[in-house]
């Protein structure tokens, strides 16, 4: 309960993230690539990327926290 | 990150570029624009579409930190008590985080901080002078203490879009002086499509 509860708040402060991650994503993938089509298409990959690779840093936090 | 130097090379300097090339015209003075205002290189060399997209999104994730940060998390300060790192990479962000220096010159030289219309003490140094606070179980905290307690979690977060914003820009300025990472060269791989499609000429003689 108390697990569920302090992830309930720490998902609110997630949403500060969303920007950034678009952001990153859309502006590393423009200065890799020129035409508009291959930005959007590197941007996705990337955002995947990113939301993918906290996903995984989230599942190993939660596992190392368990039952603590 | 390795740049295709031949794209960049062929191009520079060029008035008219073929297609697959990027046209980069005097690269130092567009890396110099591009620190100064996010997309500024980019709109001088002729690249408008980057120039918005990179203008919109650095400019507005470092005005959105200022923002979250009351327009005191970014500030430049060297003192021992408080060395504020953080400003090396919101200095990447050009002329938005400028006002910051001159704020802490007037301090250090004991002048008043210029005001700004929104925000008073606009990235001024915070005080580092202790002073008693009321009904606190602190004995007495400076204004950084006071800015922590006030703003929350909001001024790391300020920091970190502010600092992001930086470090952005600084892909922006090495993209602006070299081109694109990756440059997309339609035009080239029709060519070697053809050629490897082509059967493969008899010697002669």
């Amino acid at each position: 309960m108390q697990n569920a509860l302090l992830l309930a708040v720490g998902t609110n402060d997630l949403w500060y993230a969303v920007p950034l991650v678009i952001v990153i994503s859309l502006v590393y993938a423009a200065t890799r690539h020129e035409r508009t089509d291959m930005i959007l298409a590197s941007a996705a990959r990337i955002g995947t990327w990113i939301c993918g690779f906290m996903f995984a840093i989230f599942l190993v936090l939660a596992l190392m926290s368990w039952r603590l | 990150m390795a740049k295709a130097t031949p794209s960049r090379t062929a191009a520079r300097g060029s008035a008219a570029a073929s297609p697959d090339q990027v046209p980069l015209r005097d690269p130092v003075l567009a890396a110099a624009l591009a620190w100064l205002i996010p997309g500024a290189g980019h709109w001088y060399q002729g690249r408008r579409s980057k120039a918005v997209l990179f203008f919109v999104c650095i400019l507005g994730t470092f005005i959105y930190g200022l923002y979250l940060g009351e327009g005191r998390v970014v500030y430049a300060s060297m003192r021992s008590e408080d060395r504020r790192l953080h400003y090396f990479s919101q200095l990447g962000a050009g002329l938005p985080a400028l006002p910051a220096l001159v704020q802490a010159y007037r301090v250090n030289h004991g002048k008043d901080p210029i005001k700004f219309p929104i925000w008073d003490r606009f990235m001024v140094p915070p005080s580092l002078v202790k002073k008693p606070v009321e009904g606190d179980r602190r004995d007495a905290a400076d204004e950084l203490d006071e800015l922590q307690k006030t703003l929350n979690r909001y001024f790391e977060l300020g920091t970190v879009y502010t600092m992001v914003a930086g470090l952005l820009n600084v892909l922006v300025i090495y993209d602006a002086w070299g081109g694109p990472a990756e440059p997309d060269m339609p035009a080239k791989k029709e060519e070697d499509e053809e050629a490897s499609s082509e059967p493969p000429s008899e010697p002669s003689g």
